[in-house]
């Protein structure tokens, strides 16, 4: 098949899913299975993709013009199928713990759920595949109108209130910043196209015209949470927790950030920010908000609360990358894509596990759990340490090439943000692991072994898949090196600062 | 052979049975004094009439401007019809939607409208098509305000028969207003021939430049100006325009609201560009900064007050009015993509309006509910009507991938490139107010348990009407070769004006 047509399927498949399922409404068996098998489809053919992609090919399609000039296009880049790869694998684990999960809790309105998580999932794929800014701003949207009932699921006063907050901070950001940013660079570089070095170097654009631009853009992706506009996050897990693992950790967040990334590198260009330095206040923004998200996390009892504020923490590693713009520092952010993407649905479905076997949600009830619950709690436990960054775990490497890519751009704060982050991590994730594991829990008897009650099996492989990708992908970060490679070019062996100095031996 | 003599006569006669179809319609329709007949004729013409202006169009792409001398008589002494690209595309918005609009609403009719009254309304429907229609394709100014009056006077019948006896304030509300609006057209029309002795369009664009910037021609341009804005509802002369929506009976409110005002603004299209030209009115006066304030006010004022509304049919309303904003801002731009997203602006708009429009009207016949309150749980009650509204809400707040969008687009991109950000702020905030009162509808729509277990059964042909204009709304979202691509050509073709 071309290679063309196989992004046509990738394109339409989730959408066909997410027909299919409707048809199947009826027949619970029937609609997981078609569920299942969209996700698999997807994932075989973003698989083949990925592959092509690595052999070199750049395949894209360009369906239809919508104004002189402006298309809808799909443009395959190592930066999209990097994402699309995460997304379409963890949807498949994801189907699995759904099942087990809304089954297991006896969530009402299923088929609308599993509906418009298929084209939610589409959405992350046409963010993914697109070609120009417009065609990202449309599955962007998209994506914004399709998790919305997905949050609001429950239909509790709540759900509706927090639905409200979700909808107004994303698309009142979109639409207020990230359009008109949108057509600022289109009247100033004739094109939104995402190129290669950037469209903006030679627009006529001074640096502070530049960093204004920058800045609109940042906080015009709200669902890349920057402080201030991070509310939307925290108040998204009223959702079931499938959503909140999937959407809120992967493909909604992961969709601003892989945005953020990909207008820095495509539009503005890396040498030309790391020429002007007019993302250092972006970089800064959200150096501030590694650090205060990581804090609040610390003072949130509610389990999914923590995690999402961690989330809000995790997301500015990838903004500050970003807006650091240094070869280094790109690949940091795109492998903390998949990284933090792993890592932190993991700690959703042990969340979720939590719920569902104990209808326990905060961290002050969890003494013992892990005693009753050893395997969702090791795997939380793997999770956690992934994301605090410790070897032989995906975590590690990101935030050392974020490292690296700070002290290339001589910002070494960076490397500050970086440790005092750590130590928050560590603060707020492991006392839960701590009290699962350590302290006895309360209704245990002295004397007596304490009974297993784990989740639903379907929760359990869940698990286990996601912590052991933890694991898999640090052994496999050599292979997403060279996939980024192309856009952020490091030679890994030859840091810059042995170069400086070999230029002052001769 | 004589087949095609044939086919060449019909093409030649459009313009004139534009306007002639539909009123020899009415007159039927108000002889048979049955309702289920009448509408039959109506519906007749309601599918006449589109064939007619996609043939109109497709002649004026393929051989330019049609000129059609009235009963024989050249122009400028005879009355002339004359079709151009801007008409055309207004020509084909109009009669759709008037289509569409009578396929969907006989039994909401027959629902809403006194048994008595039924033939007469149809009969009235047709004479305010044949009014719209007469403006459109007509080319001499005397003749616009015939046509005007006809469709005014038929539109006060519409309004006046809802079933609320709000209905006759509300139509009474218009008639003083749109007389007013149609007095005041007919005085600038009437300065224009005492100073140029003619009254043909073409005939006045070629004469109003030996007496450019005297003082009775800046007074005509003003009367005009009002006179037309009163009928377009530009702000703050909108005031009749809730009422009306309001209580109309709501296939009325369907129609009138996507086509009545666009008509207006058509004509002051026409005049601005066409008749005065680029040169004259828009450098010598404060027309476009006027127009450019006006617009801003109307979209965050008519936003803010759909905000605020209890009854779904005054919220649209409300909407209206600031939709109607972002129209007069893109023809105040004075550039070609701004044109080009104002006159888009018109058709896309008048899908989505349409769409919520009978959306409503099959709510209020299946529920009789018009407060938003009232609409709780029809979400999951009457989820195909309420899907459709919400697709046209998405349309309305501008989302990609509706209609709304690309007008919008348009509108940014035309600001932009003049450089004032200040009205890209506008067209974006008002943008996400409207998401606020969609929003609204929805919440209530969807949270709230349904007032009753079963609301009435809605028409299917209603229901199907409001389907096809959502549908519309998202096609014409990816495929603008038609909605923007026609539009472009027009906003080109009113920039050249008539003169040159």
């Amino acid at each position: 098949m071309t290679s063309t047509l196989l992004m046509d399927i990738a394109l339409l498949l989730p959408f066909a899913g997410a027909i299919g399922i409707w048809l199947a409404g009826r027949w619970p068996n029937l609609r997981e299975a078609v569920t299942l098998a969209t996700a698999g489809g997807l994932f075989i053919v973003v698989i083949t993709l990925l592959m092509r992609v690595l052999d070199g090919e750049r395949p894209e399609i360009h369906p239809i013009q919508l104004f002189p000039g402006v298309s809808i296009d799909f443009v395959l880049e190592p930066l999209g199928m990097l994402f699309a790869t995460v997304a379409s694998t963890l949807w498949i684990v994801n189907s699995v713990y759904s099942i087990g999960y809304m089954r297991g809790n006896n969530e009402p309105r299923q088929t609308p759920f599993y509906i418009c998580f298929a084209v939610a999932i589409g959405g992350a794929i046409g963010v993914s595949f697109a070609g120009n800014l417009l065609t990202l701003f449309l599955y962007y949207e998209l994506l914004t109108l399709s998790t919305y009932p997905l949050v609001t699921h429950k239909g509790t006063d709540e759900a509706k209130a927090k639905g409200r907050v979700y909808l107004i901070l994303l698309m009142g950001t979109s639409m207020l910043l990230m359009l008109p940013a949108i057509i600022w660079v289109l009247t100033a570089a004739g094109t939104t196209e995402f190129t290669p070095g950037g469209v903006l170097a030679g627009a006529g654009l001074t640096t502070g015209m530049l960093a204004v631009l920058y800045t609109i853009f940042m906080y015009g992706i709200g669902k890349a949470a920057l402080m201030p506009v991070h509310f939307w996050l925290p108040a998204a897990m009223v959702a079931p927790t499938p959503v909140s693992a999937l959407l809120h950790a992967v493909a909604v967040v992961k969709a601003g950030v892989f945005s953020v990334l990909k207008i820095t590198v495509y539009i503005f260009g890396i040498d030309l920010l790391a020429e002007t330095g007019a993302s250092l206040p972006v970089a800064y923004i959200a150096g501030a908000t590694v650090v205060l998200a990581s804090m609040v996390a610390l003072t949130r009892d509610n389990l999914k609360a923590r995690l999402a504020y961690s989330t809000v923490s995790q997301l500015s590693y990838v903004v500050m990358a970003a807006a650091i713009a240094t070869p280094a520092a790109v690949i940091g952010a795109a492998m903390h894509i998949a990284a933090h993407a792993v890592s932190k649905i993991t700690l959703f479905f042990g969340a979720g596990a939590i719920y569902t076997a104990h209808h326990l949600t905060e961290v002050s009830q969890l003494d013992g759990i892990g005693r009753k619950m050893p395997i969702t709690l090791g795997t939380f436990l793997i999770g956690s340490l992934s994301i605090i960054g410790l070897p032989p775990l995906i975590g590690v490497w990101s935030k050392w090439w974020i490292g690296v890519g700070g002290a290339d751009a001589d910002q070494y704060w960076v490397l500050a943000v970086l440790m005092i982050s750590s130590l928050l991590n560590i603060a707020y994730l492991m006392p839960i692991a701590a009290r699962g594991f350590f302290v006895a829990p309360p209704d245990a008897k002295p004397g007596e072994p304490v009974a297993l009650k784990e989740a639903p099996i379907a929760c359990l492989l869940a698990l286990l898949a996601t912590a052991a990708l933890c694991l898999l992908l640090f052994f496999g970060a050599s292979e997403l090196e060279t996939l980024l490679a192309e856009i952020a070019p490091v030679d890994a062996a030859q840091p810059p600062v042995e170069g400086e100095a070999n230029v002052n031996l001769q | 052979m004589s087949v095609e003599h044939h086919a060449f006569h019909v093409t030649e006669h459009l313009p004139a049975l534009a306007a002639v179809v539909p009123l020899v319609g009415a007159v039927l329709a108000a002889l048979v004094r049955n309702g289920t007949i009448a509408w039959l004729v109506s519906l007749a013409v309601g599918l006449a009439l589109p064939v007619i202006s996609i043939l109109m169009l497709w002649e004026v792409q393929a051989s330019g401007p049609i000129s059609y001398a009235l009963g024989g008589w050249a122009p400028p002494v005879g009355i002339e019809f004359r079709v151009d690209l801007a008409n055309a595309y207004l020509a084909i918005l109009v009669s759709v939607m008037a289509g569409v609009v009578l396929a969907g609403s006989p039994r909401s009719i027959d629902d809403e409208v006194n048994p008595e009254n039924r033939a007469w309304y149809y009969a009235a429907f047709l004479l305010c098509l044949c009014g719209l229609m007469g403006m459109i394709v007509t080319g001499d100014a005397f003749n616009v305000f015939v046509f005007m009056e006809v469709s005014s006077l038929a539109t006060y019948i519409l309004i006046a028969m809802g079933r609320d006896r709000r209905a006759l304030v509300a139509a009474y509300q218009y008639l003083i207003i749109g007389t007013v609006g149609a007095t005041f057209y007919v005085i600038g029309v009437g300065l224009l021939l005492a100073m140029t002795g003619t009254l043909n369009l073409v005939d006045l664009a070629q004469r109003l430049p030996q007496i450019e910037a005297t003082r009775p021609l800046f007074t005509a341009v003003a009367f005009i100006i009002v006179g037309l804005g009163l009928k377009l509802a530009l702000f703050p002369m909108h005031l009749w325009l809730p009422n009306a929506y309001a209580y109309a009976p709501s296939s009325a409110s369907a129609f009138v609201a996507s086509t009545a005002t666009k008509v207006a603004v058509y004509l002051l299209l026409r005049f601005t560009f066409s008749v005065y030209g680029v040169d004259f009115v828009l450098p010598e006066t404060p027309a476009a900064t006027l127009f450019m304030i006006l617009a801003s006010v109307a979209m965050i004022s008519g936003s803010l007050s759909a905000i605020f509304q209890t009854n779904v049919k005054r919220m649209l309303a409300y909407s209206s009015v600031s939709q109607i904003g972002y129209i007069i801002l893109g023809i105040a731009m004075i550039s070609e993509t701004g044109l080009t997203g104002g006159i888009s602006h018109m058709f896309n708009h008048a899908l989505i309006k349409g769409a919520l429009f009978i959306a409503v009207a099959a709510v209020i016949f299946a529920t009789g509910a018009v407060r938003i309150d009232d609409m709780a749980g029809l979400g999951r009650t009457m989820p195909v009507t309420m899907g459709a509204f919400v697709i046209a809400g998405l349309g309305l707040i501008g989302v990609p991938g509706t209609a709304g969008f690309i007008s919008k687009w348009y509108l940014i991109q035309g600001a932009a490139e003049q450089g004032m950000w200040w009205i890209v702020a506008v067209i974006v905030v008002s943008s996400l107010m409207a998401v606020f009162y969609i929003g609204r509808v929805v919440e209530v729509a969807w949270f709230r348990a349904p007032l009753s277990d079963a609301p009435r059964r809605a028409p299917p042909e209603l229901v199907l009407a409001a389907v096809a204009l959502a549908v519309a709304v998202v096609i014409f979202g990816f495929f603008t070769e038609f909605s923007a691509g026609v539009a472009s050509d027009a906003a080109r073709v009113l920039l050249e004006g008539y003169a040159r």
